[in-house]
């Protein structure tokens, strides 16, 4: 961040449109029930400290931090599951890409399981398969990792619900309220249509945007399959600065 | 062009699910070997100007049990009131005070932050703002993150003034940013739901 705020510059980001996010409370989801605040969020305009956000460095990350069939091999074995790359682009709502941040990602292994104490699922554990890696994105917005297809699983929403493959990812953006968490699904995949979890955003397109594409094309002849999936982050306003009053 | 068309959505924010800490904490939940620190555990990194505080916040639901499945995030200034500053990609530098910390909260629903107390920054109206930390919570059964603000209840003057704080017409409810102090130690609870609520922000 350089510069100083010119005082008026507020509201530099554009306003999220909560109506295209799920709510905060969402009975079939049932953790949301006592989770979900009661009062209506406080309206704020962002002011320095949510418009400037964490930077990392490169040096941060390791040669296989984006590479799960890998990074946590205990044997020096590829982990077990259908083998995958899932690339996208990091853009902002001006469709402008956004360069040099961190998106981190999580899932189950190929049998649809965690590595948790708390995970109860009977599926067997990949003793090769960690479930986390990390990114930062390329000059263009770009990230990719290799990964093998994570298993849908049974959880105890509502005694038999299971949720659809899916994939967590964390994107940091340039503010710091620009910060999302949100999942990754796959394309074709019928399982997404009566998960409880994908069910709270209430806007079918709003669905469909989390659905990554197959790209045929890019697919690694006898290696693997290939995702893709752009995510959005909240659009910014172009700034004053006092040093750069062209806006940026 | 002051003000461009948005031409996409946003990506719907979904659940960080009850496993966020293997990806954002793998360290913490056992997933050693990839990583070789969480990220954000550390946010000095050397000789810092400012008052050494630990902050420790806890998290309750709205039957009052902790969150033990969360985790939280902070962003503040250093004692100066300044953000740090980007590092250049591909560089190795590494601010003495990096402003973020994540930490996962504890069976107990607790996290504790290291860390400095925080100068004023400039408000949008010009003004100082009093000194806050910022703070940002997700965890299973959260839709989308919950974003807030922690300030200092040593910081009474500077309170009565700050820009956010005032937006909060229900007096009582400003109560819920101010974190109390102890010794080096400001103490918050966040209260997800209840007769103590936290007030949350959309920004």
């Amino acid at each position: 961040m350089s510069g100083i705020i010119l005082p008026g510059a507020d509201g530099m980001l554009f306003q999220r449109d909560r109506d295209w996010h799920p709510p905060a409370d969402t009975p079939g989801y049932k953790s949301t029930t006592f989770r979900a605040p009661r009062h209506s969020l406080l309206a704020l305009g962002p002011t320095r400290s949510e418009m400037t956000g964490p930077t990392f460095g490169h040096e941060k990350l390791g040669p296989l931090d984006n590479d799960l069939i890998r990074n946590f091999s205990q044997d020096g074995t590829d982990a077990i599951g259908q083998r995958m790359i899932v690339y996208g682009q990091v853009l902002d709502e001006n469709a402008r890409p956004v360069p040099n941040t961190l998106v981190e990602y999580w899932q189950a292994n190929a049998g649809g399981r965690y590595r948790h104490k708390k995970e109860g699922y009977l599926a067997a554990l990949d003793p090769n398969f960690g479930g986390f890696g990390r990114s930062i994105t390329d000059e263009n917005g770009f990230y990719h990792f290799r990964t093998i297809k994570p298993g849908a699983y049974p959880w105890p929403n509502n005694g038999n619900d299971w949720r659809p493959a899916h994939i967590h990812f964390s994107v940091f953006g340039h503010a710091f309220a620009q910060r999302l968490i949100t999942q990754m699904y796959f394309e074709g995949d019928p399982m997404i249509w009566q998960c409880p979890i994908v069910s709270t955003i209430p806007d079918k397109a709003a669905i469909d945007q989390l659905i990554a594409r197959l790209d045929r094309l890019n697919t690694t002849p006898m290696d693997a399959l290939c995702y893709r999936f752009d995510i959005v982050l909240r659009g910014r306003r172009s700034t004053m600065f006092e040093n750069k009053l062209e806006g940026n | 062009m002051l003000h461009p068309t948005p031409t996409l959505k946003e990506t719907p924010s979904q659940t960080a699910g009850p496993y966020v800490h293997i990806g954002m904490t793998p360290n913490f939940c056992g997933i050693t070997g990839v990583i070789q620190a969480d990220l954000g555990k550390t946010m000095i990194n050397g000789a810092v100007q400012g008052e050494r505080i630990d902050v420790v916040i806890r998290v309750f639901d709205g039957a009052g049990v902790p969150l033990a499945d969360g985790v939280v995030e902070i962003w503040q200034a250093d004692a100066g009131g300044n953000f740090a500053v980007a590092t250049a990609p591909g560089s190795n530098a590494v601010p003495a005070f990096t402003g973020w910390g994540r930490q996962a909260l504890s069976e107990a629903g607790e996290a504790v932050f290291e860390t400095i107390k925080p100068g004023p920054v400039p408000g949008p109206d010009g003004k100082p703002m009093a000194p806050h930390i910022a703070l940002w919570i997700v965890a299973r059964g959260i839709n989308i993150g919950l974003q807030t603000r922690l300030y200092f209840e040593d910081e009474a003057e500077a309170n009565a003034t700050d820009f956010v704080l005032n937006k909060i017409m229900d007096k009582r409810r400003r109560e819920t940013l101010i974190a109390r102090r102890d010794g080096s130690t400001y103490r918050l609870d966040i209260h997800l739901q209840g007769d103590k609520e936290t007030v949350f922000f959309d920004m």
